[in-house]
């Protein structure tokens, strides 16, 4: 690389311009964990240590530690990991390629969008969790069911972003194509779809979240096993310990998923640019 | 006689909507000789870019005829240059589009963009060129296919003034030294005046020709050139007063 070579020789000003930034990284970087701490120190000195509020009902840090521990030596915690991950994945995987699909059926003819409008609107407004019983009758109590929720939950919003990305396709670049002789084909696969990629990686972003909603939604009608399980089974047993660690668990691993999202983006705009 | 590369005989078109249909041209007719530089200057909303639209054929007229002897190439007012392709991508698209991508009419593309001092952008992304350049390279990528007419919807109108008329030499240069024929549509009489052999001047719509005027510069085809003769002025007054009648 050619900035390599030469090393750049900046101000005195441009160097305090950099330190301040750092700074202020470090600054908020700071914050964000002192955050953390105060919220975890405060929980649990107000319910084991001070006793003002009684763990039975807000849990605390400490019984959260100890419960996922024993969760994990009895070797159950990465099955219900296992098994709601697995769930949620598979669903967005479906979801995304089903909506990316039926989005460029809907892009290529005009006539499909027009007479399926009315029942996307629908879809898309419809509560999912509705469908529930139908689902149970359908699919049964295992995972196929929970896949299931976690595809319709998603499918409709990937559709309705993508086609949307599609159809703001540039004019002009469609026209500079078109007088080019460029055929339908050729419109989509050089313009339309390179075109939509910053759209695609935010309709993931979203469908991630979207996965979550459907897994754990799935999970609470029916399911025998998973975080969303442990969610409902410890609140009908008013074990809040249980249903701490499993949100706890839930939060990071949503976020894991959308890091994964991150790191994606940065390596397909990478990959675009090279 | 030059050989006539483009005819439009009696056209006429109409616009369909839902609330109504417009005619855009009336018995319209007009004849482009080969290596003939045309501008068009119309009132705005006179239906410029409709013709060129029929010209290229990507419109087909509700009466008369459009002959084309030849392929045509069209060149908008952006550059509409693919952000995510490189220089030389762009360059090849429309071979790639026409199934064209052969070694050697990449070769002779490159060579273009060469000639034309875009050798060392060949690699880098339109972000990374000026406005100018860009225009240029969307010029090279109009002429990567060989095209026999070169059709110009107000290439320059989306650049600053001084961009403008830079570029307008450098596009009228490079449409010279490669013999092309050009058919510019523009709103900019000055433009239309220092780049063409002959300027047409449309009615409002339904657009007809009202006026054809052959420019009288003689050997001198350099835009810049021309805005210094003395004739320049006169052409603009006659033609600013037939637009505004």
């Amino acid at each position: 690389m050619k900035h390599t070579e030469e090393k750049p020789l900046y101000t005195q000003e441009h160097l305090l311009y950099l330190k301040k930034r750092r700074n202020h990284q470090i600054v908020v970087w700071s914050l964000r964990l002192a955050l953390l701490a105060f919220i975890l120190a405060a929980w649990e000195l107000v319910t084991t240590v001070f006793g003002w509020i009684d763990p039975f009902f807000m849990s605390s840090p400490s019984r959260i530690a100890k419960t996922i521990a024993s969760l994990y030596e009895d070797g159950t915690l990465f099955y219900h990991i296992g098994v709601t991950l697995l769930e949620t994945v598979v669903g967005f995987v479906i979801a995304v390629a089903v909506g990316c699909i039926v989005a460029l059926a809907l892009w290529w003819s005009e006539t499909l969008r027009k007479v399926l409008e009315p029942y996307i609107v629908v879809l898309n407004a419809l509560p999912k969790i509705a469908l529930g019983p139908v689902i149970i009758i359908w699919f049964g109590t295992g995972s196929e069911a929970i896949i299931f929720m976690t595809v319709l939950v998603g499918v409709i919003v990937a559709t309705l972003h993508m086609l949307s990305a599609f159809i703001a396709t540039d004019k002009n670049k469609i026209l500079l194509l078109r007088s080019m002789g460029a055929s339908k084909w050729q419109i989509l696969y050089k313009l339309v779809i390179p075109s939509s990629l910053a759209s695609f990686i935010a309709m993931l972003k979203v469908a991630v979240g979207m996965s979550w909603i459907g897994s754990i939604m799935g999970e609470y009608i029916v399911s025998k096993a998973g975080l969303g399980y442990l969610i409902v089974y410890g609140g009908q047993v008013f074990k809040l310990d249980l249903v701490m660690s499993a949100t706890l668990i839930l939060c990071l691993l949503a976020a894991g998923m959308y890091f994964l999202v991150v790191l994606l983006e940065k390596i397909l705009v990478k990959n675009a640019e090279n | 006689m030059k050989k006539e590369i483009l005819r439009f005989s009696h056209v006429s078109l109409i616009y369909h909507t839902r609330h109504g249909e417009t005619l855009a041209a009336e018995n319209l007719s007009l004849s482009v000789g080969e290596g003939e530089f045309v501008a068009i200057i119309g009132p705005s909303g006179c239906g410029k870019t409709t013709l060129l639209s029929l010209a290229a054929g990507l419109l087909k007229p509700s009466a008369g005829e459009v002959e084309t002897l030849g392929t045509c190439g069209y060149m908008l007012q952006k550059d509409e240059l693919f952000p995510w392709r490189t220089i030389e991508k762009n360059i090849f698209l429309p071979l790639e589009i026409k199934k064209q991508n052969t070694p050697e009419n990449r070769e002779r593309a490159r060579a273009l963009a060469q000639k034309y001092g875009l050798g060392d952008f060949l690699q880098s992304y339109p972000a990374e060129l000026s406005g100018g350049m860009r225009q240029r390279a969307a010029l090279i990528r109009t002429l990567a296919t060989d095209p026999d007419i070169l059709l110009l919807d107000e290439p320059f109108s989306a650049l600053d003034y001084q961009t403008r008329l830079n570029v307008c030499d450098d596009v009228a240069a490079i449409i010279r030294s490669e013999g092309k024929t050009a058919l510019l549509i523009t709103h900019d009489i000055s433009e239309a005046v220092s780049l063409a052999d002959r300027v047409l001047v449309l009615t409002k719509r339904p657009a007809r020709v009202a006026y054809t005027h052959e420019m009288d510069f003689g050997d001198a085809v350099k835009p810049l050139k021309r805005r210094e003769m003395p004739q320049f002025s006169g052409w603009f007054e006659t033609l600013w007063k037939e637009l505004n009648q």
